[in-house]
């Protein structure tokens, strides 16, 4: 069908994933004030992943609507679909591997999922936005539910902390984000990215007010993706949080805020790249040094994990910096391969730490591997994937990126980014080397006498299984990215400027 | 899968000028390809089974002595007493076995291809596409030519003996599922290296056995040393690898394409008029194939990675792994012609590695850090080869290198095995490897003797030794090339002929020396442990004996017309050059083109057939003088020898200090980096600052106590900055 927005139904059916999903996160809140029961918790968790199911049916089903213009205020295009599924995948693998965690942690398992549902619903909304007023509210709903989320382990002081860190700091960076796109209305007269496009470049929009709104956007963009300096929040955040959702927010919510700023970059301000284009090299060059040297000093796994995600940040800034259609491809196809790689390598981190916050020192792994071989070895795929290894998908997605650069003729960001990557082989390998080449202190044989729950080893094995096919036969998914950003940047057909 | 399907030129992606060109190119092949390759990626594959395999039995066998362990038991889940599981038992077949077939298919497609008179590559698949997008696409397929498939030969072949020798060697090992699981993948690896139709699947492989020869140094890793060394050699050779991917994305940028039909066709019209391009690409990989090659400076990991397995020397850090950056650079020969100062630094840093490493393996008394300064001195003879432009010498030198060095490294462990067996059966805590701890095995161990004999006159370059040839050619080319008339580096190549001959006379000291401590003078064990030294089992006798008969007859491969006298006429005389002259002979041309035909005389003049019988009569004079003056030393065991050093034997014991150069120059200063970092800018503990931003955020009506660290205010201060620092930077450009 082509959407018509004069009816209202319509509005409805452009926004059918978000609908469903926020339907569903209410019904998950609900069953939970009618069950009461501790034993009921996984149930819950069952019937949120439920709800994600039909939002990815409803986000299939939107591939037959075409939109008639790229005007309106929420995209029904092929690149919002794809993140979406980044998104949705994202989500039911933090559910998966939440399961086990919320009944041991004794969490209110009904809000948990909610939250986590409700956060969905806002990167779904970020990622259709075509103007900067529905990327603030959605940008905003995934913040609030994720400072929630993170401070959600009231026994837990650390986690406390880590909520509150990431709400002052998020505010704060949300009052730059919402004084940018202020200022870059006051220039080009409009929120709607296609009309600041078309302002920039009739030269209507003032520049001394669109520039520093641009500078500002960045600003609270780069927060949002934790890029360097804008990073400080994320180690303590991402430490103190719950274990499954430190992994949705170095996954699924990065991945949002990346989509959100593409589609900004891309269309709204393509007209001053000449003038973000430096700032984001900096960013970019900086964010890959400092987020790589500084995980190999970690000893905590999820401390050095956050490091990594910020590093992994950086060479994402890297397709954004090339802005062309391999990198934003590229950049589709890195954030789906980074969430799988990552939010697999949690639910290890969630065994190895029996459901809890314990054993998140490195040492902790000496000698795993040779204990629990499945769990070891596929750990050691997915330290491999993000560290590149050719044969896994991080090393495509690296490579699909590093294409885009050399075709923009970045020379010193891809030099910057295959050295610090080789950095990165240091403590990814580290965590290997513990796990498999060294013996566990005596006395400290992992008793882990209960089996691994069900559904983490669905989860690992999803995430290994796609880690090794996106690796090898990465074709699908490659040609998947590249249909969903055909057009993105050709805002009006034919006239999008060349770099 | 498709069998395979053959076309000499796969078209570049959606480039239609450069596709109409290759089809050109390709109408010939058409003609010519009467070869069809018999199954060759089950050659790949087959390895890739018997990893499968055997990491599964890894697997069964470390999930059962977890269990033993979690219930009370050891760790060790081999018990000799009451025969050995089926996990253990198992892997003798099928690790072996599925060398030993793909072996046989080589075999069979070498022999294809013999007869075949083929002049272009022949790309067997592609089988799939591994990578499409809008402006590269990157295709599984195997480059079937004839430099690939010796390169199959070598692995496949020498990877058999030692396969079959390792059955011999770990079968007491605990561990002896994984280590075949890893040996097996190795091939692998190795094998999609030298035959991926391009550098993206090259690069595969080359990370490949990277992992693998990680895994396998650090194999006995309960020995903290043994694993470091296992790092050490990843991120080394990951500093190569950097070069590779580079060097990879400027050809991508400048040819739009990256399997080598391509890539060498689109080269000369692609960089004709930026040569200063194609240098830094070359060099680039020049880069990567020293670090994987172990040339100055990064040769620093290759002798550290003597921690693991001997059979794992003599197959990764000897004839195979370590060869392949001699290959890379053979194989992008039509770029390297591009670029004579690639060509000039390549040949440079061969030479200079060959004679460093040489001296430093005058002083050393390990046996297997004597035979890897060796290897890596003989790695430099082959960078050198391929600088000067010699690529069949320098493949043929890899060759018979593979053989002589491989049958050193697997009779070092025929040694270490005995003695190591002879010390713990002694409660001996003497080490096995240190030579100052041997002496006077030969009666103990006839076999070893003999065929490490042969290997060390073939090493020392001692007619009609399959080193003696190769070696020859090495030298005899970079004198000849000196006095090619527009040679503008002449005068370095001959430095780089002096240094080669010096270095030929070096090699055939430590060797000799390797063998007198060895093998020769009085025996420096105890008489309980000289019971129970012996000659190895068959199995690992026997792989011994296939290389040095190879050893002594490798050299009949590429015989020079000029020295077809020392064989009496009845060798095919330049065999090798001519089989690899499809691959070889347009960087000939190139270079021909540029420097002119090469002297036929060394630069101090004299043909080929006398400076090859100055050089057998030299070597034959030093090992003999060697021989003569080293068998009447006392040498001191290990223990006793507690002299100190001064000079410059320090500095070759120390190996011209390039460990600690590297900690100081670059270890400390990277994790110093990394500390400050993350101290001064994340752990913010600069007081200034937690002072200034705790004054602004009582300013703003919050306490630091509120939130149990002042750091929250700190990094909103730091964001801030972060902030004006974004405003400067747009508004003061």
């Amino acid at each position: 069908m082509t959407l018509d927005y004069s009816s209202s139904f319509h509005y409805l059916v452009a926004l059918l994933p978000e609908c469903v999903l926020f339907v569903g996160g209410m019904g998950v809140l609900l069953a939970g004030v009618s069950k009461t029961d501790e034993q009921r918790r996984p149930e819950l968790g069952w019937l949120a992943l439920a709800v994600l199911a039909a939002a990815a049916v409803a986000n299939g089903w939107l591939y037959s609507v075409s939109e008639s213009g790229a005007t309106a205020m929420i995209a029904v295009d092929k690149f919002r679909l794809f993140a979406n599924w980044v998104f949705i995948v994202g989500a039911a693998l933090t559910i998966a591997i939440s399961l086990a965690y919320v009944s041991r942690q004794r969490l209110q398992a009904a809000e948990y999922y909610a939250l986590i549902a409700f956060a969905t619903v806002g990167m779904m909304v970020v990622a259709a936005s075509r103007d900067l007023m529905i990327v603030f509210l959605g940008m905003e709903t995934v913040s609030i539910a994720v400072y929630a989320l993170a401070a959600f382990n009231r026994r837990d002081p650390r986690s406390a902390e880590a909520g509150l860190k990431y709400f002052l700091l998020g505010a704060f960076a949300s009052g730059f984000l919402l004084f940018g796109i202020a200022l870059i209305y006051g220039a080009a007269g409009s929120t709607n990215l296609q009309a600041i496009a078309v302002a920039v470049q009739d030269g209507a929009a003032a520049g001394g007010l669109m520039i520093p709104g641009m500078a500002l956007l960045v600003t609270g963009f780069a927060f949002k993706v934790s890029a360097v300096p804008f990073h400080m929040w994320t180690p303590d955040a991402y430490e103190g949080a719950p274990t499954p959702v430190t992994a949705y927010m170095a996954s699924a919510v990065k991945a949002a805020a990346f989509v959100a700023f593409a589609r900004i970059l891309f269309v709204g301000l393509d007209g001053v790249y000449d003038q973000w284009f430096p700032i984001l090299w900096w960013i970019a060059a900086a964010t890959m040094v400092v987020g790589n040297l500084v995980a190999v000093v970690q000893s905590s796994i999820k401390r050095m994990l956050a490091y990594s995600s910020i590093a992994h940040g950086g060479y994402l800034l890297v397709a954004l910096v090339a802005a062309n259609d391999a990198a934003a491809a590229g950049l589709l196809f890195y954030l789906f391969v980074y969430t799988v790689t990552t939010v697999g390598a949690f639910a290890v981190v969630v065994t190895v730490g029996r459901q809890s916050e314990r054993d998140t020192a490195i040492e902790k792994y000496a000698g795993y591997g040779w204990r629990r071989p499945v769990l070891g070895t596929l750990m050691t795929l997915f330290l491999l994937s993000l560290a590149g290894f050719p044969g896994t998908g991080g090393f495509m997605a690296k490579f699909y990126v590093l294409q885009g650069a050399a075709e923009a003729h970045l020379w010193w960001l891809l030099v910057v980014l295959v050295l610090t990557t080789l950095v990165s082989y240091w403590y990814y390998l580290r965590v290997a080397w513990f796990m498999w080449m060294k013996e566990a202190p005596e006395g400290a044989v992992h008793r882990v006498g209960g089996a691994t729950p069900f559904a983490i080893y669905v989860v690992l094995l999803v995430c290994g299984g796609i880690v090794l096919a996106t690796g090898l036969l990465p074709g699908a998914a490659i040609d998947l990215a590249q249909g969903s950003v055909e057009g993105l940047r050709h805002w009006v057909a034919g006239t999008a400027p060349a770099h | 899968m498709p069998s395979s399907s053959s076309s000499g030129a796969t078209a570049p992606f959606a480039d239609p000028a450069s596709s109409a060109l290759s089809e050109a190119a390709a109408l010939p092949v058409q003609q010519a390809a009467v070869w069809e390759p018999f199954l060759p990626w089950m050659v790949v594959l087959l390895p890739l089974l018997g990893f499968v395999a055997n990491g599964l039995l890894a697997l069964v066998s470390a999930t059962r002595s977890a269990a033993a362990v979690r219930a009370g038991g050891t760790e060790d889940s081999l018990s000799l007493d009451g025969g050995r599981p089926r996990t253990h038992r198992w892997p003798t077949y099928i690790g072996p076995g599925v060398m030993i077939a793909a072996f046989l298919l080589a075999i069979v497609n070498f022999a294809g291809m013999l007869g075949a008179d083929l002049h272009e590559p022949v790309v067997a698949g592609p089988y799939w596409t591994w990578l499409a997008t809008s402006s590269l696409r990157i295709d599984v397929a195997l480059h079937l030519d004839q430099l690939s498939m010796i390169m199959m030969l070598v692995v496949t072949g020498v990877g058999s003996l030692i396969h079959v020798f390792s059955v011999g060697y770990m079968r007491d090992d605990p561990g002896y599922p994984r280590y075949f699981a890893y040996l097996n993948l190795f091939v692998f690896f190795m094998l999609v290296l030298v035959l991926g139709a391009g550098y993206p699947l090259m690069f595969v492989g080359w990370e490949g056995v990277g992992l693998c020869s990680y895994l396998l140094i650090g194999y006995w890793f309960a020995d903290r040393e043994k694993a470091d060394a296992g790092k050490k050699a990843f991120i080394v050779n990951r500093i190569g690898d950097f070069g590779f991917l580079l060097a990879m994305f400027l050809l991508f940028d400048n040819i739009g394409a990256l399997d080598f039909v391509s890539v060498f066709e689109g080269a000369e019209a692609a960089f004709s008029d930026n040569r200063a391009l194609v240098t830094t690409a070359t060099l680039l990989f020049m880069l990567g194939a020293a670090g994987k090659s172990a040339q100055v400076p990064l040769h620093v990991w290759l002798p550290d990675a003597m921690a693991g397995p001997t059979p794992v020397s003599a197959l990764i850090h000897a004839a195979t792994m370590v060869t392949a950056g001699v290959y890379v650079i053979a194989r992008s020969s039509a770029l390297f012609a591009l670029a004579p100062a690639s060509q000039a630094v390549v040949a440079g840093i061969g030479a200079l590695t060959a004679l460093l490493a040489a001296t430093i393996a005058l002083r050393q008394y390990d046996i297997k850090k004597v035979l890897a300064y060796s290897t890596v001195s003989q790695l430099g003879f082959m960078f050198l080869a391929a600088g000067v432009g010699a690529y069949t010498a320098a493949v043929f030198h890899l060759v018979t290198h593979a053989f002589f060095k491989a049958l050193l490294f697997l009779g070092a462990g025929a040694v270490i095995h005995s003695l190591h067996h002879a010390f713990h059966e002694t409660g001996s805590k003497a080490d096995a490897q240190d030579m100052r701890n041997m002496g006077g095995l030969r009666a103990k161990m006839p076999v070893t003797w003999a065929v490490m004999g042969i290997a060390t006159l073939a090493i020392a370059g001692v007619w009609p030794l399959a080193g003696f040839f190769s070696k020859d050619e090495i030298i005899w080319y970079a004198g000849a090339w000196a006095g090619a008339p527009g040679n503008a580096n002449g005068s370095w190549y001959v430095v780089f002929w002096v240094v080669a001959l010096a270095t030929a006379l070096l090699t055939a000291f430590y060797m000799t020396r390797l063998m007198v401590m060895t093998f020769h003078g009085r025996s420096r064990l105890g008489d309980a442990e000289q019971r129970h030294v012996h000659d190895s089992p068959w199995v690992m006798r026997a792989p011994l004996i296939v290389l040095a008969v190879l050893s002594v007859a490798g050299g009949l491969l590429n015989v020079p017309e000029s020295l077809r006298v020392l064989v009496f006429g009845a060798a095919p005389f330049e065999w090798l050059h001519h089989w690899l002259e499809p691959v070889t002979h347009a960087a000939a041309e190139i270079q021909v083109a540029g420097m002119g035909e090469a002297a036929h005389q060394s630069p101090v003049g004299g043909g080929e057939l006398t400076w090859a019988l100055i050089s057998t009569v030299a070597a034959l004079a030093v090992v003999g003088g060697a021989f003569a003056v080293l068998r009447k030393r006392l040498y001191r065991t290990a223990a006793e020898d507690a002299d100190p050093r001064t000079g410059l034997a320090l500095a070759l014991e120390r190996k011209w200090y390039f460990d600690e150069a590297y900690d100081r120059a670059v270890v400390r200063p990277v994790l110093a980096l990394s500390r400050w970092c993350w101290k001064i800018v994340d752990g913010i503990v600069i007081d200034g600052f937690v002072n200034l931003a705790a004054a602004l955020a009582r300013l703003a009506g919050w306490t630091t106590s509120l939130f149990h660290t002042g750091q929250v205010n700190t990094y909103a201060f730091v964001l801030a900055l972060g902030v004006l620092a974004v405003l400067g930077a747009v508004y003061l450009p």
